[in-house]
């Protein structure tokens, strides 16, 4: 019977590899200009609100992506390969529901007027 | 949770192997949980959205918000996210104790997002503007409770994790879960950027 693996050297998973300090902060700040753009235009009315409602929604979906590379380590190399399919699968069952939904809602909602 | 899984018919591989890839299993599953839990999260917000002009009590609705509260909620996160980084390097480079530092200033500051949300929450139903009101307010209700819920569970599961890293020290294992852990956060503050960019944000407009 072989002892349990206790190990002398540490398994070099690729987020060993990627968690460095660095990529933490670039990524905090870019979340932090996207999070103050949005709030800013809310909180001064700049712009008319249509504009401000696209702005947010960029906005949004910008920092969405630059917490899924900098903070989950999402990058295009093979290793993180089955991640992004499992992601990009989700994204479409997502858009189906969430796309679905609304249409259908607001399709019935539109109708009964 | 086991430490050691035993997976027959992989050949010829040495312990650190196999313990690699059993790592490296349980970190696929957990992201798949993880697209599973934001398809949760984008039915609350579609439901938030189709509920979202329903209400019928003709009830003000545009000061139930205030900026100044979630953009210090938003703070909090994105703070939370920055210190488990400092976490996952400290980790990485071998030390215990900044990892654990870094891990109690994120509970911390979970904890203060928490405490904000309760606080929100209470004022709103004091005010008479509880779930029960009208469609906008459930529906409001069960998508922020839902990621309060979810952000609560992460708390208890810091002060697990804290344990075990005070117990056992940096093995493999824990550095994994610690992993785990960072990727279940992490996701906790890009459902909150969806949160206030489809309900605060607009509302507060």
């Amino acid at each position: 019977m072989a002892a349990p693996p206790r190990l002398s050297k540490m398994p070099t998973s690729p987020h060993r590899r990627q968690s460095t300090i660095k990529g933490y902060l670039v990524g905090a700040v870019l979340a932090l200009v996207l999070t103050a753009i949005p709030f800013g235009l809310v909180a001064t009315r700049t712009l008319r609100p249509i504009q401000i409602l696209v702005v947010i929604g960029i906005a949004g979906t910008t920092q969405a992506v630059v917490h899924l590379r900098y903070f989950l380590h999402l990058d295009l190399k093979p290793s993180s390969q089955n991640k992004l399919i499992a992601l990009c699968f989700a994204a479409v069952v997502l858009f189906i529901l969430f796309g679905g939904t609304l249409w259908i809602m607001f399709n019935l909602n539109y109708r009964k007027m | 949770m086991t430490d050691a899984v035993v997976t027959a018919g992989h050949g010829d591989e040495t312990a650190a192997e196999t313990a690699e890839r059993a790592i490296d299993e349980k970190t696929y599953g957990f992201w798949i949980y993880l697209m599973s839990d934001a398809i949760i999260f984008a039915l609350l917000f579609a439901t938030f959205v189709v509920m979202s002009h329903n209400n019928a009590d003709g009830s003000d609705r545009h000061t139930l918000f205030r900026l100044p509260h979630t953009f210090a909620e938003t703070m909090l996160l994105l703070a939370s996210s920055t210190t488990l980084g400092c976490s996952g390097a400290a980790m990485a480079a071998g030390q215990r104790w900044r990892t654990l530092i870094w891990l109690g200033v994120t509970f911390l500051l979970g904890l203060g997002f928490v405490t904000m949300e309760i606080s929100e929450f209470y004022r709103m139903a004091a005010a008479g503007a509880g779930p029960w009101r009208n469609g906008f307010l459930s529906a409001f209700f069960t998508l922020v409770g839902t990621h309060a819920i979810h952000v609560s569970a992460g708390l208890v599961w810091i002060v697990l994790l804290g344990c075990e890293v005070t117990l056992r020290g940096l093995n493999p294992f824990v550095v994994s879960r610690l992993y785990r852990f960072g990727l279940f956060w992490h996701f906790l503050v890009i459902v909150w950027i969806g949160i206030f960019s489809v309900v605060y944000l607009p509302e507060i407009l």
